[in-house]
């Protein structure tokens, strides 16, 4: 099979087959990407017709200094940010910083609720990734985006502070809040839950 | 004294602990900083709970699938191609 790169030569040829493949290879997770960032099926299959459009149109100019996912997932972000807004957007979460609380020594004001012995693997895949993916849109933007492209895509952390132009510092910091919310999210649904 | 004092100085609080959790998840602490919690988790069975919460929540979000690629939906694109091609 050809890589990513053989195929970007191709369809800079104008070899429509190998627009076929990129499509095959990389829309399911693209299609998941946009629903998982602007939180609406409609707006996120408009947003990768558009990455594509783009794709073709500007294939002449990307120069490979990135890969091509990371390219695509760009191109995507941009699209994405932009149908939001014409959108009516998803309710977001409040952005306050801190979702846990300590008292003035720093220790726990209210400890977590244990839960996390009572989760399996089947729990996991069959019940919490459905609704981590649910609670995703309402996430605030940025962190949003650093979750999906880390937690769910699996970029590495150079590759998403790169893609998004913010610091490794920042992106830790997203990645933090942004895991520290859905994690609170879930926890008031499996804490009460005995 | 001194020891007791430097162990004080060492030592962590639950809201140091939950900072500190996704460097060490992504192994970017240092040294010192990874001993620090390990030491305070070993101690603190809700930070120990609150890592284990977060560890579930990553492997979750790993855990979203992806739907396969419909023919329609791979036609529509192959149609916004050739469009594009023959403009």
């Amino acid at each position: 099979m050809d890589d990513d790169a053989q195929l970007v030569d191709r369809l800079r040829a104008g070899d429509e087959r190998a627009f076929v493949e990129l499509v095959r290879r990389y829309q399911p997770r693209l299609l998941r990407l946009a629903e998982m960032t602007v939180g609406n099926r409609a707006v996120a299959e408009e947003a990768c017709q558009e990455t594509w459009l783009a794709v073709v149109r500007g294939v002449d100019r990307f120069e490979g200094r990135s890969t091509f996912k990371t390219w695509l997932f760009r191109i995507l972000l941009n699209r994405a940010r932009t149908s939001a807004r014409r959108e009516q957007s998803p309710a977001r979460v409040d952005s306050g910083d801190a979702v846990e609380r300590f008292d003035e020594h720093g220790a726990w004001a209210e400890p977590p609720t244990a839960w996390s012995d009572r989760v399996d693997d089947r729990i996991v895949a069959e019940r919490l990734a459905g609704r981590v993916r649910e609670l995703l849109p309402a996430l605030p933007e940025q962190q949003r985006q650093v979750v999906a492209l880390r937690d769910v895509e699996g970029l590495a952390p150079a590759e998403v502070s790169a893609l998004l132009g913010i610091s490794d510092g920042n992106q830790r910091v997203l990645l933090h809040r942004g895991r520290a919310r859905l994690r609170e999210r879930l926890s008031a649904e499996l804490g009460g839950d005995r | 004294m001194i020891g007791f004092w430097r162990r004080r100085r060492r030592a962590i609080v639950c809201r140091e602990a939950v900072a500190l959790m996704t460097a060490y998840l992504e192994d970017t602490l240092s040294g010192a900083d990874r001993r620090r919690l390990e030491a305070h988790l070993a101690d603190c069975p809700h930070c120990m709970e609150y890592l284990a919460q977060l560890r579930i929540t990553i492997d979750a979000l790993g855990h979203i699938d992806v739907a396969d690629l419909p023919d329609a939906a791979l036609d529509d694109l192959i149609a916004l191609y050739r469009r594009w091609r023959d403009d």
